[in-house]
């Protein structure tokens, strides 16, 4: 029917009928305005300002100083070292327990997974703070699993499990999990599993369908998954803040300090700035790989 | 007989995938449902499980001004965010439905940006901004934050609502003599009603535990409770913190269930 619609439009009047419809669309671009300026003046003029900064010295002459001196100092280097580092070890984890939840969910009878998968939303839409505050609790030296280890005697000694890089890759696992599974979800439920059943039928095995099949279907949830994890891991402020017990400092943590105690806006701003390179890189990268809408699918 | 083997085989991978995966769903669930049966804890520190229970935290948490403040802070200003949020989203994404296909990519690309740019750039950025503008310490000031912060998730909710409904109908109201606002509000948006639901739930509880941009933009008289927690959270495990996670997470459950319902009402309605 569309098609019969298509041709008829074609017809009779189409340049007058395109016409309209790009004066129509312009009109209702419109509506979004009232949002895209508030995004505007909240996030991309003060982001944009922040990050100009960084090109001026203290005197406010174009220079290269504050780029200089974060790529020279150890203090600095270090902290992109640790930001990296923790990235990763949070985003092997999400990969390594959010995979076989979801395929494991993507098995199941629709009605048990869309019950299953509230237990996923209910963090997802629980408060950091409060998820913070709850591993603090748990992992503390006098906490729940230091206490249960004591108690049936496996340890002696409380082990270290908050306030340092421990706690804070588990804290930051248990929030960004979410972020994995959810896109992964969506796409493994899209996977017409009659493919498996027809690569088994002509002699594969079931192992062989699964990777050459159902994994480089479920890519594009999976990737969009990755970029997810990795960015919002990259600039997260209040899990290490809480977890790291000062000892970790990532990028956003050094940013703060670098404005509220020493006042250096210059340096906070080119960390700032490298910290968005990174971060779009990252988008860029799987953009031109995969597309930027796998990113909607929630 | 390798059929049979075969078969087996699956099954036991099956549970052993079954296991995992219920651990993984374990882990995200429990940390924090631990925090309810502490705020119960009748001890003046941390102990799991508590020897013995009282309202104690409870009644330190609502006997305290400060915290009170805080409290009707942060529902103000998530209320008030919630209602600029919710309709402007809604008719940013209902436009974009009808703009070319480029428009529409360009503009989901700037409305992601709020989610992906680290909220400390913006929080640093906004408290600049505001300082010349005298918005810092202000509910207006928070409200407008919040409400960039929250709106890219009603447009993705109602977006991905529009998705699947057919603009055929608004068409066939308007050729019945609707005017395009009467069909709009009678014939698209009762159908796409749970995605604005959904949209104006999230928009509420982005603003309520929305930490980093309040910690820089809120303050004085005018701090929300995330704001408080964080700084408290810092110093020491005050106990009174899990009295207040607990209604933190009761607002969460709800909102959720909120949701199920809604969804569940709206599958029913598409069944008949």
């Amino acid at each position: 029917m569309e098609i019969a619609a298509k041709t008829q439009l074609e017809g009779i009047n189409s340049k007058a009928l395109a016409k309209g419809r790009r004066k129509e669309g312009r009109l209702f671009f419109n509506l979004a305005l009232p949002s895209l300026i508030i995004i505007m003046i909240v996030v991309f003029i003060p982001v944009f300002w922040l990050s100009s900064l960084s090109f001026f010295d203290r005197a406010g002459d174009l220079s290269w100083v504050n780029y200089d001196r974060i790529f020279q100092g150890q203090l600095y280097i270090k902290t992109f070292i640790v930001t990296l580092k923790i990235s990763f070890i949070v985003l092997f984890f999400c990969i390594l327990l959010g995979y076989p939840l979801c395929y494991w969910l993507s098995q199941l009878p629709d009605r048990i997974a869309g019950i299953l998968i509230v237990f996923v939303l209910l963090p997802f839409w629980t408060s950091v703070l409060v998820r913070t505050y709850a591993w603090l609790v748990i992992l503390q030296r006098n906490g729940i699993i230091n206490d249960t280890l004591i108690s049936i005697g496996w340890i002696d000694e409380p082990l270290q499990l908050a306030h340092n890089l421990t706690g804070t890759v588990i804290g930051m696992v248990h929030i960004l999990l979410p972020f994995f599974i959810l896109p992964l979800f969506a796409s493994m439920r899209s996977i017409d599993t009659n493919f498996i059943r027809a690569a088994i039928s002509l002699g594969s095995t079931p192992r062989g369908a699964f990777w050459r099949i159902f994994f480089i279907m479920s890519l594009p949830g999976f990737f969009a998954g990755t970029v997810l994890v990795f960015i919002l891991a990259l600039g997260t402020y209040v899990t290490p803040a809480l977890l790291g017990g000062g000892k970790i400092q990532m990028l956003a943590q050094r940013i703060d300090s670098t404005i509220m105690l020493y006042s250096n806006w210059g340096a906070a701003s080119a960390l700032g700035v490298v910290l968005l390179i990174l971060a779009f890189a990252t988008i860029w990268v799987f953009n031109r790989a995969f597309g930027i809408d796998k990113l909607f699918m929630r | 007989m390798a059929a049979i083997e075969m078969v087996g085989k699956r099954k036991n991978n099956n549970l052993w995938l079954g296991v995992v995966g219920a651990c993984v769903l374990f882990f995200l669930t429990l940390p924090t449902l631990i925090v309810i049966p502490m705020s119960f804890s009748g001890a003046s520190y941390l102990e799991f499980p508590p020897e013995s229970w009282s309202f104690r935290w409870y009644e330190s948490y609502f006997g305290s001004s400060e915290w009170m403040k805080a409290t009707r802070t942060s529902l103000l200003v998530a209320f008030l965010t919630t209602i600029i949020a919710t309709p402007l989203g809604f008719l940013a994404a209902y436009g974009l439905t009808f703009t070319s296909a480029r428009v529409r990519n360009a503009s989901q690309l700037l409305v992601v940006v709020p989610i992906l740019v680290p909220v400390i750039l913006i929080a640093i950025g906004v408290f600049h901004l505001y300082a010349k503008l005298g918005l810092n310490y202000t509910i207006t000031g928070l409200v407008i934050a919040h409400t960039a912060l929250a709106v890219p998730f009603v447009i993705i909710t109602v977006l991905a609502g529009l998705k699947n409904y057919d603009f055929n109908q608004e068409l066939a109201a308007r050729s019945l003599g609707a005017s395009r606002p009467r069909a709009l509000l009678t014939i698209t948006l009762p159908q796409v009603k749970f995605s604005i639901q959904t949209g104006a739930l999230l928009a509420f509880i982005t603003s309520l535990d929305e930490v980093v941009v309040s910690m820089f933009v809120s303050g004085g008289e005018n701090a929300t409770i995330t704001r408080r927690m964080f700084n408290s959270l810092r110093d020491q495990l005050d106990p009174t913190i899990s009295a207040i996670s607990t209604c933190l997470i009761f607002v969460s459950i709800s909102a959720l269930v909120t949701v199920y319902i809604f969804n569940r009402n709206q599958k029913n309605k598409e069944q008949l």
